[in-house]
């Protein structure tokens, strides 16, 4: 093979050779770090995605070698290819970081932040990205998006109050079975997932569609809400799959497999596609040959871990919403048979466990 | 009379048929076209009559044909952009609507200079008379020999087809207009790469207003050199006007760039000045897309010079004190008119518009939208101007196509020249629902201007 002539890139003040052709994400995630823009939309392992989130713009302070013109605009770095010589601010651009507030701001007018009953927290780069970039209010004032609940099949729930549309599902639905069924109905903020008249979703690649979702609106129906992630034990593990690479993750609490999904990488894009037999049906550890624990790299609550001191919480609803009371739509303890009122959580020794709520246990 | 190259011949009784037309020396530029010059000639020809697209972004023409890859064995395809769905621009339909072969014409020459074989016009889905009056054309023209196979005996093939949209603003952008005419969703694509390399079912494209096409016939007939002289600076040729609003003749005008604005709006040859005796209160010169000017800032430019009617012009000044010529929607408001309310009207407009693909554009219309409606209704709060200047200012520019910045431009301009307005609003709730706001309440008169 012939020396292919790499073209140099500095972003944020570090310099990065790259080959002809890689986009200016890919070499920012290629240094790591903070360097890498968050993106909502773009999914390397789907074709044709990206472009449309706009939570990855940058600076382009200087075009090329040939041509130093800074670009006018901000870019979408992730459909944005790199040129010898290139300048890229990421962070340290305050048109950036601006402009980055602003998506995130914008996306949250239609997305509740209700992280706490969201069957993606711990997993969930929007709430990631509020968290970095976000304001504490909102100045939004209006009625929010809401929709009728819409069932896809035995496999996948859908969330639409959640989607922040970014299209991945629609890609991957396209891409990986031999019949897509669904995509996006109607236009502007009215737009919305939807399959065509009520299809269930059940190809056998469709369940991919749930890893790839970056939000909480597509979710594993044999799963969602039995525990949260932050309680679960990631483990590797294979199997012998016609269909697939049969390379999991499994998700264990004690010796109960609660989800298995594809392996995810650091930017939380799967390593290989998996079958719907292999997410779904596979649910025991005898399916299964273990390889060992899965370390969690990014992109999950669980790859934290370092708390430092203990901060008490305190009432902040009021001061987010500008001064506004909130209205309670429910009450948790009329929905729930998980948080009963006579279980005090507090008392529990460790994590709760689906035990603790089968016993009462009552305050003494 | 101004000089007229496009729609000198609209009034001649039966200029829609053919017999009429050739009568009149249609079809000439194409003997000249395929006889006389070959493509790389007609690039050249376009290239010197400076003419600009007559789109809306004023891009050089010539320059833009000139663009187009040419691959060995890849078909091309020229696209002709017959989806005029800016509010207040309606000088397409009026052309294709009254000289179908002017149009047919143009694109047998530019489809010989771009190598195309099989030309599109996408027409938007509202115009439904005129696809029919397009394909009578189209048959005539192909029974007399200027389409199908070999054209004049020169080898050239051509075909043209005639594809309606189903209504969508969006469609009119020129990569969704492609996956339209593919059969997808109307959605923008991400460019790069450019429809020149890239367009239709990936194939090097070109995409091109209807007047700008039908341009092309009096650029052959006359010369590009001798266009060039017609029109001011970068401003050559004659250029479409559709005038709206509360104007005493409204219509589609041809003009050469060269008249002042305060002209057009007041001489009888073209608008013929404001409705009922009123004054003059804004205009949106380009469509409804490019920043509204208030009375005093749209006759004179920000040095004190003359405004005319052509791109530089009108855009002298930037945003602060300047706006865009655009499609040629001209659209007048008199001193009754609410700029409050027609910039909700817009808001709601490219809300309803928008493909909903990326987030500052979906989100923010819908909430600019909103907020507008709040002001009207006489709900609105002070903070609330400031906060539409911040969306609109998160909008502009951040969206994967030109609709984000369409929608960002009307507030920004608005707010920017008649803020008073939006804090009038604010200030006197209980009169949003009963009076119209205008002149009377307006703190500071305009200039009135005579002819
Ligand atoms: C939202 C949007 C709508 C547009 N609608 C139209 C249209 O209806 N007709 C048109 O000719 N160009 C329209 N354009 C501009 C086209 O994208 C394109 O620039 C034009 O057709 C190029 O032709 P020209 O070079 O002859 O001006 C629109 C652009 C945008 C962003
Ligand atoms: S459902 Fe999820 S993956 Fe699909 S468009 Fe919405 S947010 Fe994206
Ligand atoms: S700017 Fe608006 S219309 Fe254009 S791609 Fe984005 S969402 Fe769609
Ligand atoms: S990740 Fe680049 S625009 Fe969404």
């Amino acid at each position: 093979m012939s020396e292919q002539q790499l073209f140099k890139v500095t972003i944020d003040n570090i310099t990065i050779e790259v080959a002809p052709g890689t986009t200016i994400l890919e070499a920012a995630r290629k240094i790591g770090g903070e360097v890498a823009p968050p993106a909502m939309c773009y999914y390397s392992k789907l074709k044709g995605s990206g472009g449309k989130c706009r939570t990855c713009l940058v600076e382009v302070s200087k075009g090329s070698e040939k041509d130093p013109r800074p670009m006018p605009k901000l870019v979408a770095s992730c459909r944005t290819t790199v040129m010898d010589g290139m300048e890229v601010k990421n962070i340290t651009s305050e048109r950036v970081v601006d402009a980055r507030a602003g998506v995130v701001e914008l996306l949250l007018i239609n997305h509740p932040l209700d992280c706490p009953v969201c069957d993606q927290a711990g997993e969930c780069h929007l709430q990631d990205l509020s968290y970095e970039h976000g304001n504490a209010g909102t100045r939004y004032e209006f009625q929010r998006r809401t929709f009728k609940k819409h069932d896809l099949g035995q496999y996948i729930q859908l969330h639409m109050t959640r989607c922040i549309l970014c299209y991945r599902c629609v890609f991957t639905a396209d891409q990986l079975t031999n019949k897509r069924e669904h995509g996006v109905l109607d236009r502007g903020d009215h737009a919305q997932i939807a399959t065509f008249i009520e299809k269930n979703l059940d190809n056998d690649f469709i369940g991919n569609v749930i890893d790839v979702c970056p939000v909480g609106a597509l979710t594993d129906k044999t799963f969602r809400f039995k525990n949260r992630v932050w309680f679960l034990k990631p483990v590797n593990a294979h199997c012998d799959c016609p269909k697939c690479s049969g390379k999991v993750t499994l998700w264990y609490r004690g010796e109960e497999v609660f989800r298995v999904t594809a392996r995810k990488d650091q930017w939380g894009e799967v390593e290989d596609w998996i079958c719907n037999e292999c997410r779904f049906d596979k649910k025991k550890t005898s399916d299964w040959v273990i390889e060992g624990p899965r370390e969690i790299s990014r992109q999950s609550v669980i790859s934290l871990n370092h708390y430092v001191g203990m901060q008490k919480p305190k009432e902040t609803f009021e001061a987010v919403m500008d001064g506004r009371k909130p209205r309670m739509f429910m009450d948790i303890h009329d929905v729930s048979e998980v948080n009963r009122p006579d279980v005090d959580l507090s008392l529990i020794d460790g994590p709760a466990h689906s035990d603790d709520f089968n016993k009462t246990n009552k305050k003494d | 009379m101004g000089i007229k190259l496009l729609l000198d011949k609209a009034h001649v009784e039966g200029i829609r048929s053919y017999e009429v037309y050739r009568r009149e020396g249609g079809y000439r530029s194409v003997e000249k076209a395929l006889k006389e010059l070959g493509p790389e000639a007609i690039v050249e020809e376009v290239k010197k009559s400076g003419l600009r697209g007559r789109g809306g972004a004023g891009f050089p023409t010539g320059m833009k044909w000139s663009f187009i890859a040419k691959p060995e064995g890849v078909p091309r395809h020229l696209v002709c952009n017959a989806d005029e769905s800016e509010p207040g621009t309606f000088k397409d339909r009026y052309l294709m609507e009254f000289l179908p072969h002017l149009l047919i014409e143009g694109l047998i020459v530019s489809s010989y200079a771009l190598g195309s074989n099989a030309t599109y016009i996408y027409i938007r889905g509202e115009y439904a008379w005129i696809p029919d009056i397009l394909e009578e054309a189209i048959a005539e023209a192909k029974a007399n020999g200027w389409l199908g196979k070999n054209i004049l005996g020169t080898g050239f093939d051509l075909e043209i087809y005639v594809q309606r949209g189903a209504g969508a603003y969006i469609c009119g952008e020129e990569t969704a207009l492609i996956e339209s005419l593919e059969g997808k969703r109307g959605n923008p694509r991400i460019k790069p790469p450019f429809p020149a390399v890239k367009g239709l079912w990936d194939r090097p494209t070109v995409v091109n207003n209807v007047e700008t096409l039908a341009a092309v016939v009096p650029i052959i007939n006359m010369g590009g050199e001798e266009y060039a002289k017609i029109g001011v600076g970068k401003s050559t040729g004659t250029k479409l006007i559709s005038a709206c609003g509360n104007i005493n003749k409204p219509g589609v005008f041809e003009i050469d760039m060269t008249i002042s604005v305060e002209e057009f709006i007041y001489s009888d040859e073209y608008c013929g000045g404001i409705r009922n005796g009123k004054r003059l209160k804004a205009c949106i010169p380009g469509g409804s897309s490019v920043p509204i000017l208030p009375a005093n800032k749209l006759f004179k430019t920000a040095k004190g010079e003359t405004r005319y009617m052509n791109y530089e012009s009108l855009a002298d000044g930037g945003f602060a004190s300047g706006t865009m010529m655009g499609s040629g929607g001209f659209i007048v408001l008199d001193e009754d008119q609410s700029v409050v309310k027609h910039t909700y009207t817009l808001a709601r407009f490219y809300r309803h518009e928008s493909c909903g693909q990326c987030s500052p554009c979906r989100e923010g219309t819908g909430w600019m939208e909103k907020i507008l409606k709040r002001i009207l209704e006489g709900k609105g709060k002070m903070s609330d101007i400031d906060l539409l200047w911040d969306i609109q200012r998160k909008i502009e520019g951040n969206t994967i196509c030109p609709l984000g910045d369409a929608a960002a431009w009307p507030v920004a301009a608005a707010i920017r020249h008649f803020r008073d307005e939006f804090e009038w609003y604010v200030n006197n709730p209980e009169l949003c629902l009963t009076s119209n706001y205008g002149l009377a309440h307006y703190a500071d008169p305009l200039e009135v201007v005579t002819a």
